[in-house]
């Protein structure tokens, strides 16, 4: 088959960042299932809720501190993570360095008050079913943070070697940002579920 | 740059940048999306093979009343293996294959989104099955269902490792699948050829489309279900255990809300495939894009309202029965418009009946026959009569085998020349079409009469005096049958993939994308990228194929469009070969298996999974790594 070119592509730019990345969707396609996984889990919480004759069943409701402290040292971030995102989209190289250090102390900061909630919430995993859905959603939640944590930890990193001033490592960069949002995102109706719903 | 260059500098160009070289160690870390999707098709159909093969042992064992081949501990290993084998290592795994090898052709591009997640599925499926059918050989395979039903499956009845082996394959299979369920929408979202607007995107695409769409939404339940069962049998969690507020129905409600899906994540991209050989074989634009299109999703979103048809007798409130019995009816309109969609393209059409179309029609045949039964199941009083029996074995492989398998044996038959640049035996074609649809009609139809006579599903053996012995015999005799026309289909592949004829570009005279370039295609897909302006661009222009010029040689290089117009937006480095995720699939395969016997091993193993990504993520300092 004869070719004809009609379409000359070579003014385009060499990456794309947000929509127009590929890495982009994939992130988010990644956050879809996630998402779908966070939204089942409440679900069965409800679902065992509506089963139980009391809730939480043979416990008091959790202690509000440890998990209030982590929320708000999430809510902390929203404002950092959005500034390195700008930076990242301006190419702003040094504010990028600065400000993933930053986002890294605050990724880590939540995982002290996180140790507390387990013992916060007054049950054990195996003591019955209540013990082992809240254990579950703490568990997928730290498991969320640790991971974007070490994801970020590493991004760090490699913006400090002479890969980092590339337009698609700061794409990475953002999508590494718009994670870490969802991170916060999914964490607030856990946060309700864990300690509010309890003491409806 | 691409242009200024003749075909045979370009193409030599080219082969360097994408070609992966020769030997294990390159065949190890190659990302080719056709190299990994090749392996992807053979290995699920080595597993359809062996999930055969059981179901022949079974029948084997019912052909007579109180037969003594298999004992009860063996013979329920067999029914859950032939079911787990045929829908997690089969069905899944080789439509998803389908679309790894299709997809990136059909819209025009050099490679799947995210190639080296390409590659570490296929390892990661890989390793699910070994851990299977390595139990299977050690006589510790699973032997609670394809469904594994707590409380059987749970700590106090399910013995040994059996269930927690089945509940880590599961495991395998969800990663797999929604790595590769990313790839497909990030693919056709984002790196379509220039052009290929929404209302340009071929069937098959689309219908793979909305298939990992139901996988990204699906797959959390089952990976929810096999990961609390695996917790409630070694760290004593109490999802599952009504004395300490957990519950045995929540595991079927969990179960379910994947597990009917999962039917629609099997026949959606066979309707694909449906679409495309009636379009092709009919000699004409499918009818009804649109409604096919608007079919498929509606199918994609009600997949998800039937999960509770499969629990009608365990004793929910009316009024969600209700409900559900009127969502399961529903999902046949959109089944119903496929249907005369295709119908109406064959009658307006000049259809040749070439073996792939004749697997279509067989596929119609069935499917209707499966789609009919499933409506009478979907009814609350009828489904309670005929539960858990052979009615229901009846009505779902009439679905499945009829709804995927006839419509992928067509497919094969039909791309089988694409992928290896040869032609199967239309004579061959037919005897295998032949004995398959008649084997499978007089192995399956009797088993509809079966469940009506009381014949429960799941047993390893049944009373003289019952009236089963006469029909029981007559299906396995008529099994056989099934089994010689898959033999006639393994031995044609065999002989066309060594000594067929040359298939040449485009031998059936299709319209989509895969066909513009060389069979088998080269490792950079098309010399230069195509430009579409129709949805059936070779039927449009069939002499010339309109290109891009302007793109990088020297690396791998893709064309990043926009979502709905396809308008050119970016040019993107593909990633190269590597083999970290050959290692990072072994990292896990080690993990997940070593957490079937400790939890410990999911905090030590996650170290040498970290290292596997960081060495994947890394760049390798090559001159698109640097600025």
């Amino acid at each position: 088959m004869k070719e004809r070119a009609v379409l000359d592509v070579s003014k385009l730019p060499l990456h794309g960042l947000s929509t127009a990345s590929p890495t982009w969707w994939g992130t988010c396609a990644f956050m879809l299932i996630e998402g779908s996984g966070f939204a089942l889990a409440i679900a069965i919480y409800f679902y065992l809720l509506s089963l139980a004759p009391n809730w939480p069943i043979d416990a008091p409701p959790p202690d509000l501190f440890p998990g209030t402290m982590l929320t708000l040292l999430l809510l902390a971030s929203i404002v950092p993570n959005i500034l390195v995102s700008r930076w990242a989209t301006a190419r702003a190289l040094a504010k990028v360095r600065i400000g993933l250090i930053v986002m890294t102390l605050l990724e880590a900061a939540p995982l002290a008050p996180r140790i507390f909630e387990f013992p916060a919430m007054h049950v054990s995993w195996d003591e019955n079913a209540y013990g082992s859905i809240v254990w579950t959603l703490l568990g997928l939640h730290t498991a969320h943070v640790i991971t974007d944590l070490i994801d970020t930890l590493v991004l760090t990193c490699l913006m400090f070697t002479r890969y980092g001033d590339n337009t698609r490592r700061y794409g990475d960069v953002e999508d590494n940002c718009l994670y870490w949002n969802f991170v916060i995102v999914t964490w607030l109706p856990l946060y309700v579920c864990l300690y509010w719903v309890p003491r409806l | 740059m691409d242009d200024g260059l003749d075909d045979a500098e370009l193409e030599r160009h080219l082969r360097q940048s994408w070609e992966t070289p020769r030997g294990i160690w390159n065949a190890l870390a190659t990302v080719d999306h056709k190299i990994i999707a090749r392996r992807y098709i053979v290995t699920a159909f080595i597993f359809l093979i062996l999930g055969g093969l059981l179901a022949v042992a079974m029948r084997i064992q019912l052909a007579r009343p109180e037969a003594r081949i298999l004992d009860p501990d063996r013979y329920n290993q067999i029914f859950t293996m032939h079911g787990s084998t045929m829908m997690f290592l089969f069905a899944v795994p080789v439509m998803e294959a389908m679309a790894i090898y299709l997809v990136p052709l059909m819209v025009g591009t050099r490679n799947i989104a995210f190639p080296r997640l390409n590659a570490f599925s296929y390892w990661i499926i890989l390793a699910g099955g070994l851990l299977l059918w390595i139990s299977f050989a050690l006589d510790a395979a699973p032997d609670v269902g394809w469904f594994a039903y707590v409380p059987l499956s749970g700590p106090e009845y399910g013995s040994g490792k059996r269930a927690d082996i089945w509940a880590q394959m599961i495991t395998f299979t969800e990663l797999s699948a929604l790595a590769v369920a990313v790839e497909i929408v990030v693919t056709v979202f984002k790196q379509r050829a220039p052009g290929m607007s929404l209302d340009r995107i071929p069937l098959l695409v689309w219908s793979m489309l909305v298939m990992a769409f139901i996988v990204i939404m699906a797959m959390p339940a089952i990976m929810f279900a096999s990961s609390t069962l695996i917790l409630d049998r070694l760290v004593e969690t109490q999802f599952y255990n009504p004395a300490a507020g957990g519950d045995a129905l929540l595991w079927q409600h969990v179960f379910w809300f994947f597990g009917h899906p999962e039917v629609y994540i099997i026949f959606l991209p066979a309707a694909g495939m449906v679409s495309t050989i009636v379009a092709t074989f009919s000699r004409r634009a499918i009818f009804g894009y649109l409604p096919l299109v608007m079919a498929f999703i509606a199918t994609g979103i009600l997949a998800f309202g039937l999960w509770v048809h499969h629990m009608f007798v365990v004793g929910l409130p009316r009024l969600g029965e209700s409900f559900f019995t009127a969502s399961s009816m529903a999902i046949a309109v959109p089944a119903g418009i496929q249907i005369f969609c295709w119908l109406a393209t064959l009658w307006l059409g000049r259809p040749v009946f070439a073996t792939p179309l004749l697997f279509v029609i067989g596929f119609i045949v069935t499917f209707v026959i499966g789609g009919l039964t499933g409506v009478m199941v979907a009814s609350v009083p009828f489904d309670t009569q005929v539960h858990d029996t052979y009615f229901v074995v009846a009505h779902f492989h009439y679905v499945l085998v009829g709804g995927a398998v006839f419509p992928l044996l067509g497919a094969i038959y039909y791309w089988f020349p694409k992928m290896t640049g040869r032609m199967m035996s239309e004579r061959l074609g037919r005897w295998a079409f032949g004995l398959i649809f008649v084997g499978f009609n007089l192995t399956f139809f009797p088993m509809h009469i079966l469940g009506l006579l009381g014949m429960p599903r799941r047993v390893y053996t049944y009373q003289p005096d019952l009236p089963w012995g006469g029909l029981n015999l007559f299906i396995s005799l008529s099994a056989l049958l099934l089994v010689s026309g898959f033999l006639v289909f393994v031995i044609d592949v065999v002989r066309a993939w060594r000594s067929g004829p040359q298939a040449g570009p485009n031998p059936w005279k299709a319209a989509t994308l895969e066909w513009a370039t060389s069979s088998p295609p080269p490792a950079y897909n098309f010399r230069r990228i195509p430009v579409v302006d129709a949805s059936d661009p070779l039927w449009m222009h069939p002499e010339e194929l309109a290109v891009t010029a302007g793109q990088r040689v020297d690396r791998r290089e893709l064309i990043v469009s926009s979502v709905v117009e396809a308008l050119p937006e970016a040019r993107e480095s593909s990633p190269r070969d590597s083999i970290w995720p050959f290692w990072a699939a072994i990292a896990t395969s080690i993990m997940l298996i070593g957490s079937i016997f400790t939890p410990w091993a999911v905090v030590w193993g996650s170290i040498p999974i970290a290292v596997c990504l960081i060495g994947w993520f890394w760049p390798k300092g090559t001159a698109e790594d640097i600025s």
